[in-house]
C-alpha cells in the first residue's frame, strides 16, 4: 500500500470509530433513567473507595486459579492419554476416563464446588481438610480437567500418525514417543484453546464464594451491602478484564514466536 | 551377491488390510552387505512390506528373521528390534519441533542411553558426513527437501542399524534434489550397509542393487540381478511394467 493510501485508511478508521462510539455514548446517556443507573453502577467516589478492597481480595482468586490451573494441566493430560490407550486389556481405564469426562463436563461447576465443599467435610472423616479453599481448588480442578482433557485429546489426534511411526521406528517406546514427539507438538497447537479454558477458570473462581471464601466477588457483595451501590461489581469486572487481556496478547506473542522459529520464512 | 550371512529372511509373509490382501506370500532373503531394490507399481505392496519388516504393521502370517532372530515371534520386545532396523520414509517424517541436532540425537539418548554430549557428538559426526553440520541448529522446515531427507537418513544411521529400509525416499523431492540423496545412499552401499530399497528410480536401482525384486499384487513375481532384470525380464507383467517405465522416460 502506498503511504498516502495508508494515511487515508487510518483516517477513515479513526473517524468511523469516533462516530460509532459517539453515537453509542449519546444513546446510552440520554436514556430516561441514565442518572439513576450512573449513580448505582458508575459512582466514581464509591469506585475509588472499593477498588483497593476488591484488588486486595483478588489475591484469593489468583491463588485459586494458579493452583487449579497447574493441577488441571497435569490431570487433563493424564485423562487424555488414558483415553488414547490402545488394546483391549486397557479398556477399563479408557472407560473410566470417558465416564469421568462425560460426568464433569455435564454437571455445572457451581454444583460440583458446592457438593464437594459441603459434602466432604460433612462426612466427618478424620484428617479430611476443613479449609473450604481446598475444596474450591478441588472443584475447579475436577471440572476444568474434564474440559482441558478434550483439548489435549484433539491436539494429540492432530499430530500425524507418521510422526508416531518415525519415533517408534527409532525404537522409542510408547511413553517416550508421547513425551518427546507427540505431546510437545500437540501442546504447541492447542495453546489458544488452553488459554480459553484458563480464562474460563479464572472467571469461575468467583463460584468459590459460595463456600464462604472471601475472594473478589464475596468482597464485592460485602461492599455492596455497605454502600447500597453496585459500583464495586463494575470495579471487579474491570479487574478481570485487566488481567485477561495482557495474558491473551502474551499468548499470541508466544505462539507467533514459536511458529516463526520453526517455519521457514 | 555379496558374501556373509543372512541379514534378513522373510518366509510366507501375508498381510491384509480388512478384505484387501496387500502381501500374498512374500519369500525373500537378503544377505549381509547386500542391496536389494523393490520395484513395482504403486499399490504392489512395496511400502507395506517395509513397514512389516520394521513391525510398524502387524503381520497376519509368516516369519521375519533378522540376523538369526525371529522378530515376528510372540512376546519379542519390538522396541529392541526396531533399534536394529532403520527406516527412512518418503515424507522424511522429521520432528518439526526439534532442531536438526535433536532430531538425530533423540533416539541415541533415549533408546541407547547415551549421554547428551556423546549423542550430540555422534550426531555432529553424521551431519558432517552428509555435509549438513552447519544446519545442526536449524529447525527442519528451514531446510530443502533434499537436506531434510539426508537428515532423516542420518537420524536412522545414528542408531547404527544392521539393516536400513528406504521407502521411496526420493519420491517427494524436486528432481534437482534427488541426486544429493542418491549420492548418500550410494556411499552407504559402498560402505557395506545392508539395504532394502523401495524405489521408482530405475536407473538408480540398476546401478546400486545386487538384486532387484519386481512386486506385483502382493507377490514377488521376479527376482534377478539388475542387468538381467532390466535387459531381459522373464515375466510378461515385468516386461509390461518396465515398458511403461521406459515410455515415461524414467529408464
Amino acid at each position: 500500500m502506498p503511504p498516502g493510501e495508508a494515511v487515508r485508511s487510518s483516517a477513515i478508521a479513526l473517524v468511523s470509530t469516533v462516530v460509532v462510539f459517539g453515537v453509542l455514548a449519546v444513546a446510552i446517556t440520554s436514556a430516561p433513567n441514565w442518572p439513576e443507573v450512573q449513580h448505582s453502577f458508575f459512582n466514581p467516589e464509591i469506585f475509588d473507595r472499593s477498588l483497593p478492597k476488591v484488588v486486595g481480595a483478588f489475591g484469593a482468586n489468583v491463588a485459586l486459579f494458579v493452583i487449579a490451573e497447574i493441577l488441571v494441566l497435569a490431570f487433563g493430560l493424564v485423562l487424555a492419554i488414558l483415553r488414547g490407550l490402545p488394546g483391549p486389556a486397557l479398556f477399563p481405564l479408557r472407560l473410566l476416563a470417558t465416564i469421568y469426562v462425560d460426568l464433569f463436563r455435564a454437571v455445572p461447576g457451581l454444583l460440583v464446588i458446592y457438593l464437594l465443599g459441603f459434602g466432604i467435610p460433612g462426612l466427618g472423616i478424620e484428617g479430611v481438610p476443613s479449609d473450604v479453599f481446598v475444596y474450591g481448588v478441588l472443584g475447579l480442578t475436577l471440572v476444568y480437567a474434564a474440559y482441558v482433557s478434550e483439548v489435549y485429546r484433539a491436539g494429540i489426534d492432530s499430530v500425524h500418525w507418521s510422526q508416531e511411526a518415525a519415533a517408534r521406528s527409532l525404537g522409542l517406546n510408547r511413553y517416550q514417543t508421547l513425551r518427546h514427539v507427540i505431546v510437545p507438538q500437540a501442546i504447541r497447537r492447542i495453546i489458544p484453546p488452553l488459554l480459553n479454558d484458563f480464562i474460563g477458570l479464572q472467571k469461575d473462581t468467583v463460584l468459590v464464594s459460595t463456600l464462604g471464601v472471601v475472594e473478589i466477588f464475596r468482597q464485592g457483595q460485602i461492599l455492596k451491602s455497605a454502600t447500597f451501590n453496585f459500583t464495586p461489581f463494575v470495579a471487579i469486572a474491570l479487574v478481570f478484564v485487566v488481567i485477561t487481556i495482557p495474558l491473551a496478547r502474551l499468548t499470541d506473542w508466544l505462539v507467533a514466536r514459536d511458529r516463526s522459529r520453526q517455519v521457514a520464512r | 551377491m555379496t558374501g556373509g550371512g543372512t541379514a534378513l529372511r522373510i518366509e510366507g509373509l501375508h498381510k491384509s488390510f480388512g478384505d484387501l490382501e496387500v502381501l500374498r506370500g512374500i519369500d525373500l532373503d537378503v544377505a549381509e552387505h547386500e542391496v536389494v531394490c523393490l520395484i513395482g507399481s504403486s499399490g504392489s505392496g512395496k511400502s507395506t512390506l517395509l513397514r512389516c519388516i520394521n513391525l510398524l504393521e502387524p503381520i497376519d502370517r509368516g516369519r521375519i528373521v533378522v540376523e538369526g532372530d525371529e522378530i515376528t515371534a510372540r512376546g519379542v520386545n519390538v522396541n529392541r528390534i526396531r533399534r536394529r532396523i532403520g527406516i527412512v520414509f518418503q515424507a522424511y517424517n522429521l520432528f518439526p519441533h526439534m532442531r536438526v541436532l535433536d532430531n538425530v540425537s533423540l533416539a541415541p539418548r533415549k533408546v541407547l542411553g547415551l549421554s547428551r554430549s556423546d549423542a550430540e557428538a555422534r550426531a555432529i559426526e553424521l551431519l558432517e558426513r552428509i555435509g549438513l553440520a552447519d544446519k545442526a541448529r536449524d529447525y527442519p522446515d528451514r531446510l530443502s527437501g533434499g537436506q531434510q531427507q539426508r537428515v532423516a537418513i542420518a537420524r536412522a544411521l545414528a542408531m547404527e542399524p544392521d539393516l536400513l529400509l528406504l521407502d521411496e525416499i526420493t519420491s517427494a523431492l524436486d528432481p534437482e534434489l534427488v541426486a544429493e540423496v542418491l549420492n548418500l545412499i550410494r556411499e552407504l552401499a559402498g560402505k557395506g550397509m545392508t539395504m532394502l530399497i523401495a524405489t521408482h528410480e530405475m536407473s538408480f536401482a540398476r546401478e546400486i542393487a545386487n538384486r532387484v525384486c519386481f512386486l506385483d499384487a502382493g507377490r514377488i513375481l521376479e527376482i534377478a540381478p539388475p542387468a538381467e532384470m532390466f535387459s531381459a525380464p522373464r515375466e510378461p507383467r515385468t516386461q509390461q511394467f518396465l515398458q511403461r517405465v521406459i515410455d515415461a522416460g524414467r529408464l
